[in-house]
């Protein structure tokens, strides 16, 4: 068949949202982050809500992630997403508000803003993004990098009785009264990036039915960061974060 | 409608002026002296009334970071603590003054250092007018030194906050903020509507519409020739509201030998005080600085021949002295007298001082 012949329109499987922009993402090849931001865009442009979205940036990798997104954004100070995103939803409760933050930010730095937007219920969608370390710094233990896990931080492995446990920071934000939806995926393979699409529809949908607090934490990989290829980041990733941050619905009301 | 004159706290002012302006939201975090802030707006329920957001925040780092969101919305948010509150809140200034948003942020300052004292201080002037948080930025200090100038300048703080797309701060202390006197409230101005803001700040990120580029409220910018740029026009800015936002107070000063300069409470202390020592015959004036950044510099520079000795007359250790000494340029005398800890100076130990320096 000639050329002309299949790139006809009607003939079109998959193309580029239209929420994403043409800068090209500074992402490494193989993270994550390039995945669940096309997906943000996807879904923003199947709900028809680029008019009404506004995203609250983190500081870390994902920082720029309004330079891919073509949607009004916020860039907050590390770990002060949720807060942020309070106010902007308080004061335009008619507009789609979520913050997409890294587990440093989310789950160390930013503890108390997370915790406390959950647990008054603020209508907004928060996307977690969680590979177990600091990439943009280079790579240093998180809050979550796993027991015996190497950063540059913790150089002979992560050791409980040094620096304590990871946290699970999902597993506490679903029992507080505030959420409504608290959902651990992951983006590794197809069948989990349209499960991880399916989770962001149903977060930005619930934020506008009052029930309070959607959280979806994606595990995540830092091929960089763990100094593997993408594919045996993939492998690592489930074999060894899978059992600490297992796949699933926590809470869905 | 008529003047409506109450007796209220410099603090409950502050909240029911935020209330009249138009405010869009209040986000705080309970701490003494300033709790009837946030006490009164609960109690005055404006989300009822004007629509005003009214929230109770889980630290002064919140309630600066919902002021961020808030100012980057185009709204007209404020926050307000005392000095421990106020230094956990810099870094979200920094962000704030470093994203070009408008905010106002009230101190009623308490005596310090660390946990300190709950009883008034002046003792957060350096931290006020020379940055506070990290980075080349100024915001504009306003020095109420009356419950009426605590309603006036929540209006006037919010004027000049989106006039030059920058934080405002009212820095008041414990006296200014718990003292009863008689206030004239602002007339009710009706909130803005989101039309009005779109059409107003076109810069506010309030979702995109199609036919315009994503705005982005950020204070980041990677590339350091942009970053020096970014720096320029915030220098820029500042000469700027140098050159048309200075306010001071003058009284008894045209005959003046010798000068106090002082603010907030301690101008108070010091209008008694030129009121005794002109009853002694001393020809004593007062300059009170009303913007403490933009400083009244020309404004007492003028004075230099005519004084044989400023006093700069503080409740902390001798901080606005050091604006009085590059004001005064070596040209004459500058002596600094004051009180810390908590503690007033009276009108009697402040002519005493002056009297130490007499010729």
């Amino acid at each position: 068949m000639a050329i002309q012949n299949i790139i006809k329109p009607e003939n079109l499987v998959y193309t580029k949202s239209k929420i994403l922009t043409d800068i090209p993402m500074h992402y490494c090849p193989g993270c994550s982050h390039g995945v669940v931001n096309k997906l943000m865009a996807e879904v923003i442009e199947e709900m028809g809500i680029q008019e009404d979205v506004i995203g609250v940036a983190p500081v870390g990798c994902a920082v720029f992630i309004y330079k891919f997104l073509d949607i009004d954004f916020q860039q907050a100070a590390h770990g002060r997403a949720p807060a942020v995103a309070t106010a902007i939803k308080r004061l335009m409760p008619n507009k789609y508000v979520f913050t997409y933050q890294g587990d440093g930010d989310l789950a160390a730095i930013g503890t108390a803003e997370t915790i406390h937007a959950c647990n008054r219920g603020e209508n907004i969608l928060i996307i977690y993004i969680n590979n177990g370390i600091y990439g943009m710094t280079g790579g240093q233990m998180a809050p979550t990098t796993i027991d015996g896990m190497k950063t540059a931080t913790c150089p002979y492995g992560r050791n409980n009785e040094v620096n304590g446990y990871p946290l699970n920071i999902t597993n506490l934000l679903a029992i507080l009264e505030g959420t409504c939806y608290v959902t651990r995926q992951s983006v590794h393979n197809a069948g989990s990036v349209r499960k991880t699409k399916q989770a962001i529809l149903k977060g930005f949908k619930n934020s506008m039915l009052g029930k309070g607090t959607s959280v979806i934490e994606v595990v995540s990989t830092c091929n960089s960061g763990w100094k593997m290829t993408p594919e045996q980041a993939n492998n690592w990733m489930v074999e060894n974060m899978f059992p600490v941050y297992p796949m699933g619905d926590l809470k869905d009301l | 409608m008529s003047e409506e004159i109450k007796l209220m706290k410099g603090n409950e002012a502050i909240a029911h002026a935020a209330i009249r302006c138009g405010c869009d939201g209040y986000f705080g975090y309970p701490i003494t002296p300033q709790s009837e802030i946030m006490e009164t707006l609960m109690e005055e329920e404006p989300w009822k009334t004007t629509g005003m957001v009214v929230l109770q925040a889980e630290s002064e780092v919140g309630a600066i970071n919902m002021v961020y969101g808030g100012a980057g919305s185009g709204k007209k948010v404020m926050t307000s603590s005392s000095s421990p509150g106020i230094s956990l809140k810099q870094e979200g200034i920094s962000y704030i003054a470093g994203a070009d948003l408008p905010c106002l942020i009230v101190n009623v300052m308490r005596g310090g250092p660390g946990l300190g004292t709950i009883q008034p201080s002046q003792a957060d002037y350096f931290q006020a007018v020379k940055g506070g948080g990290h980075g080349d930025y100024q915001q504009i200090v306003l020095a109420p030194a009356s419950v009426q100038e605590m309603a006036d300048f929540t209006v006037l703080g919010f004027e000049l906050a989106f006039k030059y797309l920058n934080p405002v701060m009212i820095l008041a202390d414990g006296i200014i903020g718990q003292m009863m006197e008689k206030v004239s409230l602002p007339l009710f101005q009706k909130r803005m509507t989101d039309e009005e803001i779109k059409e107003k700040y076109p810069w506010a990120a309030y979702g995109k519409p199609s036919h315009r580029k994503p705005n982005v409220i950020s204070s980041l910018e990677i590339e350091s020739v942009e970053m020096e740029k970014r720096n320029q026009r915030f220098q820029a800015k500042y000469r700027k509201i140098e050159e048309n936002e200075v306010r001071f107070e003058e009284l008894e000063c045209q005959d003046a030998e010798y000068m106090l300069v002082a603010f907030g409470t301690s101008a108070r202390v010091c209008q008694k005080t030129v009121e005794l020592a002109r009853e002694q015959g001393i020809k004593l004036g007062l300059i009170r600085p009303i913007t403490l950044w933009p400083f009244p510099k020309n404004e007492i520079a003028k004075y230099t021949s005519q004084v044989k000795c400023f006093f700069s007359i503080e409740m902390n250790a001798g901080q606005m002295v050091e604006d009085v000494r590059l004001a005064v340029n070596g040209k004459t005398e500058v002596a600094y007298y004051g009180r810390m800890g908590g503690i007033v100076p009276s009108p009697d130990e402040v002519i005493e001082f002056v009297k130490t320096k007499m010729v």
